[in-house]
């Protein structure tokens, strides 16, 4: 046997550290979504979200001095770029410096930190990595004094902003024009077209497409459990090939039925929809959980004279508990998720699109670049059934377990 | 308020409506129909408990019946007419869509996910169900590998549209490749093997699933045949593949067609990633893009989704047919 046991100790490595790469590529994408929805749009663009806690570099413009001293016959404007009017609120920090500067856009840093340059003025520029700068011209200064550029280490930058504007709808100045008048931040998110509409939307058609077919369900897995009657068998053959038919074949007949019985895209509608589309897994869960209870229970409480209604709510209804749990969490995910149901039964813009439509129609379209928004918003939309699945896991795996293994 | 407070009301009559019925409709049988007093007491009770089946299964019969198996006959009968409906051209839209060279793609890209996705899930959900069998952490891994399956689709696609991004500073697996010296490529792109990519969301969604299944089917296997084994001289991979994987076969049978079911409803991923283009394009998605403007050849794609299912559909049957007796 010591072979075995030799052997065993080497495999164990191996499987601990196979286990542990097969997790790592499991959590890496999700965790580079999460770290991405809070960091700050320019930080995104410039470096990975694996390099998030490290300082980026970035490019600023801003202007110099516009009140110059006079140097003989020069004009000078001095001072530091980190106080100048346009970044100022970016620097607070103190311990900052440059990388490059330079004077035109197009070229931010064609010239290092404490190199003197000639400017288009005619005179001098020199702006050190401590952030002090010199601009000499013989010429009087523009105005609002002469744009400068530069590039500086910006410390990471974790921000909620994303989550506001996502949310809201709004970006940075909309929403401080907003508050400027008046309005706080929940009402902004009830009254402006953000994400947040599109959340109570989802849970609008959730919630009742959750509990419905769970009730429905649980009558009829009692009967095809517990009652008897002619055509039993055939039901339930019905409903375990059900199982099987392909969502998209019922779009077009029952969008047409719904438009001509007058329900039309709405939430009614959907809500029908999932309640069938969800009922042949339900019923089959069910009622093989049902089939597995004892017998002596429900035949005694009928000799006691309990009706079948009763029987159902009062013992089956609370010994099915875990497998009613497994599939309201299963139908839960399933409705919170879907995207096809809700692109064909519910009106694809306005006021009741869910957000899986929401991100996958108009964000994906719209901001398909904005990388800091995509990671964000599906962030919000993967949050709730997150925290459903994490805390309800229990339960979900008991139910796939009592429906798949015989 | 307003939309919270719409939600809650409409929430209020949907599933009060639902309660409502089996509360009513069951006291009406008992009480006014067949109410159980008086001279025929007992012939009362016998009929309402002969009618209450049914009572009970109505509302799921009916649903399932509207919303399950109407559509197979609707959606026949919808794709033998044109576009709107109004003309019948019998297999002219079948005969159109197999002259499409769109849809020749679709069908055989199809076939390749229906292949690749329950095979890989359903081998890495054995492979990892095995691996954290005994391991200390295992329990923690395993919520890890299964997290996926409460994402959605389209929250996948997009967390997977980042590791495939084109540019460097967002997409990781491009940044591995530049950092070897190479010129980042756009991964969705490459012809054939973006369908790949694509059906590793699947998978990464799915190994989740069928490890938690598999991994009950093999603690399942009974000690002493592997310590049989064991004593006999095998080594780790032969206890594996001639002990344990022979004694769970049925299990991974069923894993397997339930993933490849999904697979055939599945539309959302390649919506999201690359809406069809490059070759990506598989039946459902297919199928969207004629939705609300050519009913005929849309319920044609459903139909040939569903003959594609059938043989499972039969299979299932068959199956639950021999657990009943």
């Amino acid at each position: 046997m010591d072979n075995i046991a030799g052997q065993k100790s080497g495999l164990s490595i191996v499987t601990n550290v196979a286990v542990f790469l097969i997790v790592l590529a499991w959590l890496i994408p999700t965790v580079g979504l999460f770290v991405s929805s809070f960091r700050d749009r320019d930080q995104i663009s410039v470096s990975g979200w694996w390099e998030a806690p490290f300082s980026v570099e970035l490019t600023y413009r801003t202007r110099a001095d516009d009140t110059p001293t006079r140097d003989g016959d020069l004009y000078v404007a001095e001072g530091n770029i980190f106080e100048t009017g346009e970044v100022q609120d970016q620097f607070t920090s103190g311990a900052n410096s440059i990388a490059a500067f330079g004077l035109r856009g197009r070229e931010p840093g064609a010239f290092t930190a404490g190199e003197t340059v000639d400017n288009r003025d005619g005179g001098t520029v020199v702006v050190n990595a401590d952030g002090s700068y010199v601009y000499t011209s013989p010429e009087p200064l523009d105005d609002r004094g002469p744009r400068l550029y530069f590039l500086a280490e910006s410390p990471p930058d974790f921000t909620m902003s994303n989550y506001a504007e996502v949310l809201t709808g709004l970006d940075e100045d909309e929403r401080a024009q907003e508050i400027a008048t008046g309005a706080t931040f929940g009402e902004l998110l009830f009254e402006e077209a953000g994400i947040f509409r599109n959340f109570i939307n989802t849970l609008t058609v959730t919630i009742p497409a959750t509990i419905i077919p769970i009730l429905i369900a649980a009558f009829a897995a009692y009967a095809l459990a517990w009652m008897d009657f002619p055509g039993r068998g055939l039901i339930i053959a019905c409903v375990v090939g059900l199982l099987v038919v392909p969502l998209q074949l019922a779009l077009v007949p029952l969008l047409n039925l719904h438009n001509q019985v007058g329900i039309g895209q709405s939430f009614l509608g959907i809500w029908l929809a999932h309640t069938g589309f969800g009922l042949p897994l339900a019923v089959y869960l069910l009622r093989n959980y049902m089939v597995g209870l004892p017998r002596d229970i429900i035949e005694s409480a009928k000799v006691d004279g309990a009706t079948d209604f009763q029987i159902f709510t009062k013992i089956i209804l609370p010994l099915s508990f875990p497998a009613l749990a497994s599939f309201a969490i299963f139908q839960f995910l399933w409705t919170w998720n879907d995207l096809l149901v809700a692109k064909v039964f519910l009106p694809s813009t306005g006021d009741a699109q869910v957000m899986t439509v929401k991100i996958a129609d108009d964000l994906l379209g719209s901001r398909g670049g904005d990388w800091g928004i995509l990671a964000t918003a599906a962030f919000v939309s993967i949050a709730i059934p997150l925290v459903v699945f994490f805390s309800m896991q229990r339960y979900l795996v008991r139910g796939l377990l009592a429906g798949s293994v015989k | 308020m307003s939309p919270i407070l719409q939600g809650i009301i409409t929430i209020i009559v949907g599933v009060g409506g639902c309660v409502g019925y089996f509360y009513f409709a069951n006291l009406f049988l008992d009480k006014v129909l067949f109410p159980a007093k008086g001279p025929n007491a007992g012939r009362n009770i016998n009929r309402a408990n002969q009618i209450r089946p049914w009572v009970f299964l109505f509302p799921a019969i009916f649903a399932l019946g509207l919303y399950l198996m109407y559509p197979v006959v609707g959606s026949f009968i919808r794709s033998l007419y044109d576009r709107s409906g109004d003309e019948f051209v019998g297999a002219g839209n079948y005969i159109r869509l197999f002259n499409n060279p769109d849809f020749r793609t679709a069908f055989l890209n199809n076939i390749l996910w229906a292949l690749v996705v329950p095979a890989l899930s359903t081998f890495m959900g054995l492979l990892i169900a095995q691996l954290t069998d005994r391991l200390k952490w295992g329990n923690i891994a395993k919520s890890i590998i299964f997290m996926p399956m409460a994402i959605s689709f389209v929250g996948a696609s997009l967390i997977w549209k980042f590791v495939y991004a084109q540019d460097p500073d967002l997409g990781i697996i491009n940044a591995i490749r530049t950092s070897f010296g190479g010129d980042p490529v756009d991964p969705l792109q490459i012809p054939f093997w973006n369908n790949f990519l694509l059906m590793f969301i699947l998978v990464w969604i799915q190994t989740g699933f069928a490890m938690v299944i598999l991994s009950a089917a093999l603690r399942g296997v009974p000690e002493e045949t592997i310590e049989a084994a064991i004593i006999d001289g095998a080594n780790p991979f032969q206890v594996f593949f001639k002990i344990k994987v022979p004694q769970i076969i049925g299990t991974i049978v069923v894993v397997w067609t339930t993933i490849t079911i999904l697979v055939l409803k599945v539309f959302d991923i390649v919506y999201t990633m690359t809406g069809g283009n490059y070759g990506t394009e598989i039946l459902p998605s297919f199928m969207m893009d004629f939705m609300f403007r050519d009913d005929g050849q849309a319920t044609a794609v459903a139909f040939v989704i569903m003959l594609v299912v059938l043989p499972v559909m039969i299979w299932n049957i068959l199956q639950a047919r021999k657990e009943m007796r």
